[in-house]
């Protein structure tokens, strides 16, 4: 449980898909001209990476790594490797999926469909619905279930960097910026002042975080003394 | 052989270079464009393997434009693409395996590089072959400068090193009692957004026509 919330945790903030990797940048510089919009796309990029992260996981590990047809085949597959066509299954399913979810949207919840609308299709080529797929395999989460946080995790931080620039450009309509900054560029250097601000989630260390309960009352007291201790020794010294 | 490079052809493979660069005019592609820019030589190689993955999927599909239904174009353009991207993948983990592992999830992720899709879908689709590989080479390379200007500055500044080489003498620095430190900003993901804005700064200055209102 506590590993969950570790790897939850970890995708929002420190492993946040735009300051930390800049992925899915195409739209996240596109669409964020007003919060309302941005907002829809994040729904529907969360919506799809927490159903394409554990599909392309099962994939992965039941289909494509090293030896992992042998629940089919039996030993006999212990060699077969594929994972070179990993890239086009998942970009594959993720088209599918993108497709399906579109039609199951349209379906069941019409207002929805109409307020995602124009953006559903465009996330089959959103680099974080990928990039996320390639990072789950690249990091071998142990279970589907740390799999389906991660994708969680990635979709809420994206959903969070996006909804923060749109409110800020909203803003800046009205700031008196150099004509050639205008746009674009302004919105390069505040997404590098923001990713500045979520450095500052580097410094946190989860598993430290875990072990800490019984040591903290003891480090506020271990404190106490060494900064007095420290400022006997200066005023010592001078 | 004057009509391959005719002055319309040659505007096809020099315009992306810098009034219609796919980085800084059309915004296509930053994902890999500020992640693999810490260091020049990972930046080098992911240029050049943009641009073969341009110009071949360019190539491959205006051969194929008047062959694919309109509504599963997309789906052909992915396996395509991604079909290239394997080779580009499986060439580099055979050939330069130190860079394929800097590079990581950033190769796999050329498939939905913006660039790519940007260009088939408003170039390939609609010309012949030949101006669609010159518009897939000029695109790549557009990509590939704005790559190599960032990590110019970023392994520079950052590390004091220029494609590996040592650049900035080991005597200046504070721990062997000179007074120069790298700055480590510029190693972190934020420093190579700025640096971009800085770029389309300068451009911009330099092109006034492209000045947003």
């Amino acid at each position: 449980m506590e590993n969950l919330l570790n790897i939850f945790v970890r995708s929002i903030f420190i492993d946040n898909m735009i300051f930390a990797y800049f992925l899915g940048m195409c739209s996240y510089l596109a669409v964020s001209k007003t919060v309302k919009t941005s907002f829809g796309l994040g729904i529907a990029v969360i919506f799809v990476l927490f159903i394409t992260v554990p599909v392309n996981y099962l994939l992965d590990n039941y289909v494509l790594k090293a030896g992992a047809l042998q629940w089919l085949l039996g030993e006999s597959a212990a060699s077969i490797d594929l994972s070179f066509l990993s890239f086009i299954m998942f970009i594959a399913i993720i088209a599918a999926m993108v497709q399906l979810v579109e039609m199951i949207v349209e379906k069941f919840a019409p207002t929805l469909y109409n307020q995602l609308g124009i953006f559903l299709p465009l996330i089959a080529v959103n680099c974080a619905i990928m990039g996320a797929s390639l990072f789950m395999q690249q990091r071998n989460y142990g279970s589907v279930l740390e799999a389906t946080t991660f994708g969680l995790g990635s979709g809420i931080g994206w959903m969070l960097a996006i909804v923060c620039i749109a409110a800020i450009r909203e803003k800046l309509k009205y700031s008196d910026i150099p004509a050639p900054l205008r746009g674009i560029g302004i919105t390069f250097i505040v997404t590098g002042l923001m990713a500045i601000s979520f450095m500052s989630f580097l410094g946190i260390d989860l598993n430290k975080l875990k072990a800490q309960p019984a040591q903290t009352e003891v480090s506020a007291q271990v404190s106490q003394p060494a900064v007095s201790e420290g400022t006997t020794t200066a005023l010592n010294a001078e | 052989m004057s009509a391959l490079f005719s002055a319309k052809n040659r505007e096809y493979l020099l315009g992306p270079l810098s009034k219609n660069n796919p980085v800084i005019v059309q915004v296509l592609g930053i994902c890999s464009a500020l992640a693999v820019t810490a260091k020049l030589e990972p930046a080098i190689v992911m240029g050049l393997s943009v641009t073969a993955v341009t110009a071949f999927s360019n190539v491959i599909l205006s051969l194929l434009r008047n062959t694919i239904p309109t509504r599963i174009r997309i789906i052909v353009q992915l396996v395509v693409v991604a079909a290239l991207v394997i080779i580009v993948d499986q060439l580099l983990k055979a050939f330069a395996y130190e860079v394929s592992k800097q590079l990581s999830v950033y190769v796999g992720l050329i498939i939905t590089n913006c660039i790519i899709m940007g260009r088939i879908e408003a170039f390939a689709l609609a010309n012949k072959p030949w101006p669609s590989l010159l518009d897939g080479i000029g695109n790549g390379l557009g990509y590939g400068m704005i790559l190599v200007i960032i990590a110019f500055f970023r392994e520079l500044l950052g590390s004091g090193t220029l494609y590996g080489f040592r650049i900035i003498p080991e005597s200046w620095y504070i721990q062997n009692g000179g007074c120069y430190l790298n700055n480590g900003l510029m190693i972190m993901p934020a420093m190579a957004l700025i640096l971009v804005g800085l770029i389309i700064w300068v451009h911009r200055s330099k092109n006034k026509d492209l000045i947003e209102k």
